[in-house]
C-alpha cells in the first residue's frame, strides 16, 4: 500500500509529466488559456491515462512481450512483438479517447465545444504515450500502472489548471507584444518549471 | 532640499512632452517622485484622498527590514570573526573585502577580527553586505531604467523592495558577476517580460535566487559559503539545518535562543527571527503584508512538522525536528514575513491567502524532512505556492459567486 502512495506522489509530483519532463505541450500551451476548459482537459487526460495505461500493461505483458505468448503454446515461447508496442498502444489510446469524446459530445456539450480539436488530439498526446512507454521501461505490474497512469494524468492536470489561472491573471500583465500568447507561455513554463523543482530530488 | 526640487524643476522641462529628452522621461520622474510627493493628486468622483500609493507601500516595507538589514551587517562580520578567532589566521579569506577591512583597522592579523567588538563586525558586514546590495541596485535599476524607457512607461518602486531582498538572501561570500547575473534573469524574466512591477507571477527576488541556486550550486548551498572565512580546521562552516540533516540530536548542541535572534551562520539577511517578527509587526500593523497568509504559513508548519515528528524515522535525523526548530533556522522567517506575503506573487483573496500560506509551511517542512537535495526548501516552497496561488483565488471567486446565486435564488422563491 505504502509503494502505490509512493508511487503516486512521484507520479504526480516529482516526474509531473508537464514540468518535469515536458511531456504534452502542445495542448498545454493551447488549452490553457481559461481555468474552465483546462480543468475539463485535464479531468479527460487523467481519465484516458488512468485506463490506457494499465490496459496497454495488460496487451504487453500478456501477448507482446518477449516469450509473453507463451501461454497460448509453448512453441510461442520465444516470439517477441513488442516491436508492435507503439503501433497497439497508439490504438488502444485512440479507442479511450473515441469513448471520452461521446461520452462529452453527448452529456457535456458546453465542454466538448470548448475543446474543440485537442479533444480528439488527446490520442497524440505524447503525456500519453509517454506514460505506457514509461510503464514497459520500468516494468510496471498492473496495479502500478494504474496509479502511476492516474497520478500522471492528475499531475498534468494540476500543472495546466494553475497555467491556466496563471493565464487569466495575466490579462492584466503587459506582455511585450513580440511576446503575446505563445511566447509569454514558454517563459511561464520555463518558470514553473523551477517551481517544480521544490520535488527533484525525493527518493520515494 | 530645496536646491534639488529646484534643480529638478529646470530639468523638467527637458522631459516634458515635446522637449527634447522626453523619451527618457523615467529618467526624471524616478527621481522626481523618489525625493518628493508627487505633484498630482486623485480628482473626480473619489472618496478616498490617502497617500497610500506604490512608493509608501515600498518605502514601509524597506523601513520594515531596517532591523534584519541591521542584523545582516553585524551577524555576517559576527560569523567571519568567530570562526578566524577560533581557527586562526589560516581561516582570514584572501579577498578585497577582507583586505580592505585589514586597511580600516590597522592590523592585517586575527587582531583585526575580534568577535566581541561591535563595531569591527558591524564594518566586517557592511564590507561584504554593501558590495552585493550596490551590485544588486546598478544592474537592476538600469535594466528596470532601461526598460522604462523602451516600454515608455514610469520607473516605480518595485526594484526598491526587490533590490533589498535580494541580497538579505545570499551568502557574504557570493561573488558579484553572481549577483549581477541572478539580478538580471529576476528582473528581466521574473518581472519586465510580463509588463513590470505588479504584473509578474512569481517573486522577482526568490526567482533570482532560484537561478543562481541551480545555476551556481557551489557558490550558494553546501557548507563552506555561508561563513566569510575559509573552512579550514577547527571550524565548520555548515547551518544547523545542513548539521540537523546530517546527524541525530544535532539540534541538542545548538541553542535554540541563538538562532532566534540570528547569531547562527546562514544567509546574510535570513538568520534573525527576531527582527524578521519586528518586521512582521510593521507589516501587519500597516496591512501592507497579510496576517492571513502568514497565519496560514505557521499552521501549515506546525501541522506537517508535528505529524513528521509523530510518524518517526530511524534513518532521516530531520523527522525528529519539532517545528519551534524550523521556524528559526534557514530562511523560514525571512521568507515568511518578506516573500510568502509579497502582494503581487501571492493570492488575492483572503481565503486563498490562508490556503496559500499554509501550503508554503507545510511544503518547506516536507522539503526540508523528506528531500535529501536540498537542506533548505523556503524559497522553493515559496515559488510553487506562487505558481499555484492564482488557482486558489479562481476556486475561492468561483465558490462566492455559487453562493451568491444560491442565495438569490433562494431569496427570489420567497
Amino acid at each position: 500500500m505504502e509503494a502505490y502512495l509512493s508511487l503516486l506522489t512521484k507520479s504526480i509530483f516529482v516526474e509531473n509529466m508537464a514540468l518535469s519532463f515536458f511531456l504534452g505541450m502542445c495542448s498545454f500551451m493551447a488549452v490553457s488559456k481559461k481555468v474552465e476548459t483546462a480543468i475539463g482537459l485535464g479531468v479527460a487526460v487523467t481519465f484516458v491515462l488512468a485506463i490506457t495505461t494499465p490496459l496497454n500493461q495488460a496487451i504487453a505483458s500478456l501477448l507482446l512481450k518477449e516469450g509473453a505468448l507463451a501461454w497460448v503454446h509453448p512453441s510461442m515461447a520465444t516470439v517477441d512483438l513488442s516491436f508492435l508496442n507503439f503501433l497497439i498502444f497508439i490504438g488502444t489510446i485512440a479507442a479511450a479517447v473515441q469513448i471520452v469524446e461521446m461520452t462529452l459530445d453527448r452529456f457535456l456539450p458546453a465542454l466538448y465545444n470548448a475543446l474543440g480539436v485537442f479533444l480528439p488530439l488527446i490520442a497524440v498526446n505524447c503525456a500519453i504515450l509517454g506514460a505506457s512507454l514509461f510503464m514497459v521501461e520500468r516494468d510496471y505490474s498492473f496495479a502500478e500502472s494504474a496509479v502511476f497512469g492516474t497520478g500522471s494524468g492528475i499531475g498534468w492536470a494540476l500543472a495546466i489548471m494553475a497555467m491556466a489561472a496563471i493565464r487569466e491573471k495575466m490579462r492584466y500583465s503587459h506582455v511585450p507584444p513580440a511576446l503575446r500568447g505563445l511566447g509569454i507561455s514558454f517563459y511561464l513554463t520555463g518558470l514553473m518549471a523551477i517551481g517544480f523543482m521544490a520535488f527533484a530530488g525525493i527518493q520515494l | 532640499m530645496q536646491f534639488v526640487r529646484d534643480m529638478l524643476d529646470r530639468a523638467a522641462p527637458l522631459f516634458e512632452e515635446g522637449g527634447k529628452l522626453h523619451k527618457y522621461h523615467a529618467f526624471y520622474e524616478a527621481p522626481d517622485t523618489l525625493l518628493f510627493t508627487p505633484p498630482t493628486v486623485t480628482s473626480g468622483r473619489t472618496h478616498v484622498r490617502d497617500g497610500m500609493d506604490l512608493k509608501r507601500m515600498m518605502v514601509t516595507v524597506v523601513a520594515a527590514l531596517g532591523p534584519v538589514i541591521a542584523m545582516a551587517l553585524y551577524n555576517t562580520g559576527l560569523q567571519a570573526n568567530l570562526a578566524i578567532q577560533s581557527a586562526g589566521a589560516a581561516a582570514i579569506r584572501d579577498d578585497w573585502n577582507t583586505a580592505l577591512l585589514h586597511i580600516l583597522m590597522g592590523d592585517s592579523g586575527v587582531g583585526a577580527h575580534d568577535p566581541t567588538s561591535l563595531f569591527g563586525n558591524v564594518l566586517y558586514g557592511a564590507l561584504y553586505f554593501f558590495p552585493i546590495l550596490i551590485t544588486t541596485f546598478a544592474v537592476g535599476g538600469h535594466i528596470e531604467m532601461g526598460t522604462a524607457v523602451i516600454r515608455k512607461h514610469e520607473v516605480n518602486e518595485g526594484f526598491l523592495v526587490t533590490g533589498f531582498l535580494l541580497p538579505l538572501t545570499l551568502p557574504a561570500t557570493i561573488p558579484l558577476w553572481q549577483v549581477a547575473v541572478g539580478v538580471a534573469f529576476g528582473v528581466i524574466i521574473g518581472k519586465e517580460v510580463f509588463g513590470g512591477t505588479g504584473m509578474n507571477v512569481l517573486n522577482p527576488a526568490l526567482t533570482a535566487r532560484a537561478f543562481l541556486f541551480f545555476a551556481y550550486p557551489g557558490q550558494i548551498s553546501g557548507d563552506a559559503v555561508w561563513t566569510a572565512a575559509n573552512n579550514v580546521d577547527g571550524f565548520s562552516g555548515a547551518t544547523w539545518l545542513s548539521r540537523a540533516a546530517a546527524e541525530h540530536g544535532a539540534l541538542s548542541q545548538a541553542s535554540w535562543m541563538d538562532s532566534f535572534l540570528g547569531f547562527i551562520p546562514g544567509s546574510m539577511g535570513e538568520t534573525s527571527a527576531l527582527a524578521c517578527l519586528l518586521g512582521a509587526g510593521v507589516l501587519i500593523a500597516t496591512r501592507i503584508g497579510s496576517w492571513r497568509t502568514m497565519v496560514g504559513v505557521v499552521a501549515g508548519t506546525v501541522i506537517v512538522a508535528s505529524l513528521l515528528n509523530a510518524v518517526g524515522s530511524d534513518t532521516n535525523p530531520m523527522f525528529a525536528v519539532p517545528f519551534w526548530w524550523h521556524m528559526v533556522l534557514g530562511g523560514w522567517a525571512f521568507g515568511t514575513v518578506f516573500m510568502a506575503t509579497d502582494p503581487v506573487s501571492s493570492a488575492f483573496t483572503n481565503t486563498g491567502r490562508l490556503l496559500y500560506g499554509f501550503g508554503i509551511g507545510a511544503l518547506v517542512v516536507l522539503v526540508r524532512v523528506v528531500n535529501p537535495a536540498y537542506p533548505e526548501g523556503m524559497m522553493l516552497a515559496i515559488l510553487f505556492m506562487n505558481l499555484f496561488a492564482p488557482l486558489f483565488d479562481y476556486f475561492v471567486v468561483q465558490g462566492n459567486i455559487k453562493r451568491r446565486l444560491a442565495r438569490s435564488h433562494v431569496a427570489a422563491h420567497h
